[in-house]
């Protein structure tokens, strides 16, 4: 049994206090901490007071013993987690609305951050930005004045992410999702002396790395140093709703949410603690969304005439169909008919092929690819 | 699958059999290397020097095509030193004595001649294995797209049984099923001997079962054609009318120009898919569908669950719900269905009729899908099959198998032999990752992958144009040389239409399941 606010908790063995907190719903926040991989205690954000250690403790590694009594929300703790998040707002490109101090110092900022940005607004993660919502929830603001001149270019060379150092609050959770979830061990700490960052394979880009763009590390950082190139822009997430659906690619079946913008699907993200992938998506499942949307879609039926299709209605495409394979049926037997489902699309269409052959033409010449 | 993914984090080992996972199951992968960092083993039975190999303790490059070969020698050792599981083979498996005397004739010199394994690498393999319980097994393609797949199957499983380990967690038989919804398309009887559940439409109680519930008579009585079967029919004019539902035959069968001449002689072909493909240039009426995110349903995964698909926007113009279509044809032809929706079909009908499925209904999967069999409302799912060896027929049977070669291998004109797969950027025939942004930039182009020491010795570099020629046909790509792929072996996709595998693979099938070759013909490699 350890104490929580004043509230008595029963813990397994192993059990850190971040473990407890969360499931006795006491909120402790957290930047770095990403769940199933070794905690870091990078940012600091997650401290608490135990009676009778002089320091703060870092809740996400230290583990719950006996008689402990830990508070989460104690003035002494609340004015840590303000220090910490004011030296990350300080540290950076963080041009919301709370990247700098007064409204003047705003402006100033802004201008310096979209001359050394190649973006058109304010951060591409504004309003999904973790530091952004600690940074209200604590009311605190950045200390700029100006913006620190970018040292690394906005890395855009691949067709999938935009790396960006100059937001990045070195957490570390990218690494951990790369490296402990993914297992791809493309990206890492680097520690060239007096400058920290994470690199991407020999400090070089994500491109000639290991990287197969599963996109792990997009879902995982907290603030808008990595960011979704295709939804760059398109997205602001109080104007989209999340549908939960299945990927369409193989056969693992990852869960999904798609984030829908006036009927279109912008990006995707998996679900996390979802069954079977926990959160998990590669390539295919993360950026292979927007084929639905390529102008070659078929849009109508269509009908060979003099050697060529034409454009029909579906009365006109359906009853030719039904005509012809009612005359092959009374002229050769339904066994002339033929076949093949797809292993793509749902089950119920799927069940309604074959129940078309079996039950309406009564034949069983119905298969699919199940061997591709 | 027996199993399910969720096991993997747990699993004490693997062996993982003709399965690239890292590129063709990307997530699954993931589970498999984090029990590794935590310590799993994993053995790796594979002719291509894979992604996951890096995480493996013993790789078996095998000569494509000797798995029965490798494995009954596996077996052999096992039974010859007295490793096999003997309590679980004498109390949950028949079959024992004949699976004796066929592995006696495998002996590990003998099978290191077939497979190119070593007599000694063979021996520490089946120690390895008989040392860790259980071993979960996984395969892919590799196994099954022979001409003898389907006893490729039987043996993984003669060999788990042997091992003891079916029908545990963390063990069990996992095919990686290659499309999404391979699962499904099957537990929905789209296939010629079955109804939905996997009830045979020989049985005639099946058959009053289903007849009742359709509300219709005289259900046919006969298995139907395979896919091979039927394009053979349309070229002896047995199959007139050919329905093709979202598959682009032209460039997955084997041997293009083949199929290309099969479905040019068809009397009337109908497609119904979401965008124009190689195969609808042979359509006479192509109906246009709605796509994934564009209708509602569920899809089936390779670990038997059940999870919803949900319409996040419209079809583009006047394209409908596959569903939808089959029903206005039935219409047409003097049948009201009622189901109007995929929830009422899969509720009101495939739940009803396929006894494994009868628990899973739309209010319950909201969230996570469940995984059959769930055969009421209140059964929870099954993760793992055949727990406490009670395996569909009572025991387990064990199904000894010969060692046949591939229907095509290399010789003097043909020296190289031909392996095909998938690649991660891309899949299948790209009608649908060709139209998403970035990722032809990611993988642009086929290329036809060769080992090093091929390069050198033939002077081929890095980019070259390579011809690449099988009885069948010729395409030429540039050539990827990578040690991933062992020597005298080329190995490609079919991803792109130029420069497709399958101008080259041998339409030969395994004789019952009629699966085709693609792991394997004889190709000649010219630098051009
Ligand atoms: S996209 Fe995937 S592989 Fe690439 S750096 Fe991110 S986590 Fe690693
Ligand atoms: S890129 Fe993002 S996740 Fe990675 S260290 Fe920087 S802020 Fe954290
Ligand atoms: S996200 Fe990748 S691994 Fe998951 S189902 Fe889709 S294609 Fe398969």
């Amino acid at each position: 049994m350890i104490t929580i606010n004043g509230r008595d908790c029963i813990f397994q063995p192993g059990e850190t206090i971040l473990d407890i907190a969360t499931r006795n719903r006491v909120e402790i926040p957290t930047i770095c901490y990403l769940k199933r991989t070794t905690p870091t205690g990078n940012c600091g954000i997650c401290v608490v007071e135990i009676e009778g250690h002089s320091d703060l403790s870092l809740s996400c590694s230290t583990l719950a013993k006996t008689g402990m009594i830990v508070q989460t929300d104690s003035p002494r703790v609340v004015s840590q987690r303000k220090t910490v998040l004011e030296q990350m707002l300080s540290s950076g490109n963080h041009n919301c609305t709370i990247g700098s101090s007064g409204d003047d110092a705003w402006t100033q900022f802004q201008m310096d951050v979209e001359s050394n940005d190649d973006y058109e607004t304010l951060c591409p993660a504004w309003g999904e930005c973790k530091l952004q919502e600690l940074a209200y929830k604590y009311q605190v603001q950045g200390k700029h004045t100006s913006a620190p001149a970018r040292k690394i270019p906005l890395e855009l060379d691949n067709p999938m992410i935009i790396r960006d150092t100059s937001r990045c609050i070195m957490c570390g959770r990218c690494v951990a999702a790369c490296n402990e979830v993914q297992v791809n061990r493309a990206i890492a700490f680097g520690d060239n002396g007096n400058e920290k960052k994470i690199i991407a394979g020999k400090d070089d880009s994500l491109m000639t790395s290991d990287c197969v763009f599963c996109g792990e590390c997009v879902q995982a950082c907290p603030v808008g140093a990595l960011v979704e190139k295709k939804a760059l822009n398109a997205i602001r997430p109080w104007e989209t709703k999340k549908i939960r659906t299945t990927c369409p690619y193989c056969g693992v079946g990852c869960q999904q949410w798609l984030h829908v913008k006036e009927g279109k699907i912008i990006k995707v993200t998996g679900v996390e603690d979802g069954k079977p992938n926990q959160g998990r998506l590669c390539v295919k499942g993360r950026f292979g969304y927007d084929f639905i949307y390529s102008k070659e879609r078929l849009r109508t039926p269509l009908i060979r005439e003099n050697n060529e299709l034409r454009k029909a209605t579906w009365d006109e495409a359906l009853d030719l169909v039904a005509e012809k394979f009612t005359r092959i049926i009374k002229e050769d037997g339904p066994h002339a008919l033929a076949g093949v489902s797809c292993a793509r699309s749902i089950n119920e269409d799927s069940y309604q092929m074959q129940k078309l052959f079996r039950s309406v033409f009564k034949t069983n010449n119905i298969d699919h690819c199940a061997r591709t | 699958m027996t199993n399910s993914f969720g096991e993997f984090s747990k699993a004490k080992m693997f062996l993982v059999i003709g399965s690239n996972m890292t590129e063709a199951h990307p997530v699954a992968a993931t589970f498999l290397k984090n029990a590794v960092e935590k310590g799993a083993r994993l053995i790796v039975i594979d002719p291509r020097r894979h992604k996951l190999v890096d995480f493996a303790e013993l790789h078996l490059p095998l000569k494509v095509g000797s798995d029965i070969a490798l494995i009954n020698g596996i077996m052999h050792v096992l039974i010859k030193e007295g490793l096999y599981d003997k309590a679980f083979v004498s109390s949950c498996c028949v079959g024992f004595e004949e699976l004796k005397e066929k592995v006696e004739k495998y002996p590990p010199e003998k099978v290191a001649q077939i497979s190119g394994i070593e007599a000694e690498t063979i021996r520490k393999a089946a120690r390895i294995l008989a040392s860790v319980k259980p071993v979960m097994l996984c395969y892919t393609l590799g196994i099954t797209e022979h001409t003898c797949g389907k006893n490729n199957v039987m043996d993984t499983a003669n060999l788990q049984m042997l091992l003891g380990n079916m029908g545990k967690e963390c063990g069990g038989v996992n095919p990686l099923r290659g499309q999404n919804n391979v699962q499904g398309a099957c537990d929905c009887g789209a296939l010629p001997n079955v109804f939905p559940g996997y009830q045979a439409v020989t049985d005639s109680f099946a058959r009053k079962k289903f007849e009742k519930s359709w509300g219709v008579s005289d259900l046919p009585s006969e298995n139907g054609l395979m896919i091979p079967q039927m394009m053979d029919g349309l070229v002896n004019g047995k199959v007139r009318g050919f329905y093709i539902f979202g598959e682009n035959l032209a460039n997955t069968e084997p041997d293009i120009k083949k199929v290309e001449h099969e479905l040019s002689s068809a009397e009337f072909i109908v497609c119904q898919d979401i965008f124009e493909t190689e195969t609808t240039r042979f359509a006479h009426v192509v109906f246009p569908a709605a796509a994934w995110s564009e209708n509602d349903g569920t899809f089936t995964n390779s670990e038997r669950r059940v999870s919803r698909v949900r319409t996040a926007s419209n079809p583009p113009g006047y394209a409908k719900p596959n569903w939808w279509i089959f029903k206005q044809i039935a219409q047409r032809m003097g049948h009201h269905w009622k189901s109007n929706s995929a929830q009422e079909i899969w509720d009101n009908e495939i739940s009803m009729l396929a006894p494994n499925l009868g628990g899973i209904k739309y209010n319950r999967i909201e969230k996570d899908g469940l995984q059959w069999p769930c055969p009421d409302t209140n059964h929870p799912g099954t993760c793992v099959l055949h727990q406490d060896g009670e395996f569909a027929c009572g025991l387990g049977v064990f199904n000894p198998v010969d060692w046949t070669p591939p229907a095509e291998v290399p010789d003097e004109t043909y020296p190289f032999v031909l392996s095909t797969g998938r690649r991660l950027y891309h899949y299948h025939t790209r009608t649908q990752t060709g139209r998403c942004e970035g990722l032809n930039e990611l993988l642009g182009e086929e290329t036809a992958d060769i080992s090093p020491e091929d390069a050198r010795a033939m002077g081929i570099s890095f980019n070259d144009f390579v011809k690449v020629k099988s009885r069948r046909g010729e395409v030429c790509i540039k050539a990827r040389i990578t040690p991933e792929v062992p020597k005298g072996m080329v190995w490609m996709a079919f991803h792109f239409r130029e420069g497709n595998a399958n101008w080259l693979t041998n339409p030969a099938f395994d004789p019952q399941t009629l699966t085709a070759e693609y792991k394997a013909c004889a190709v000649a490699l010219e630098k051009v």
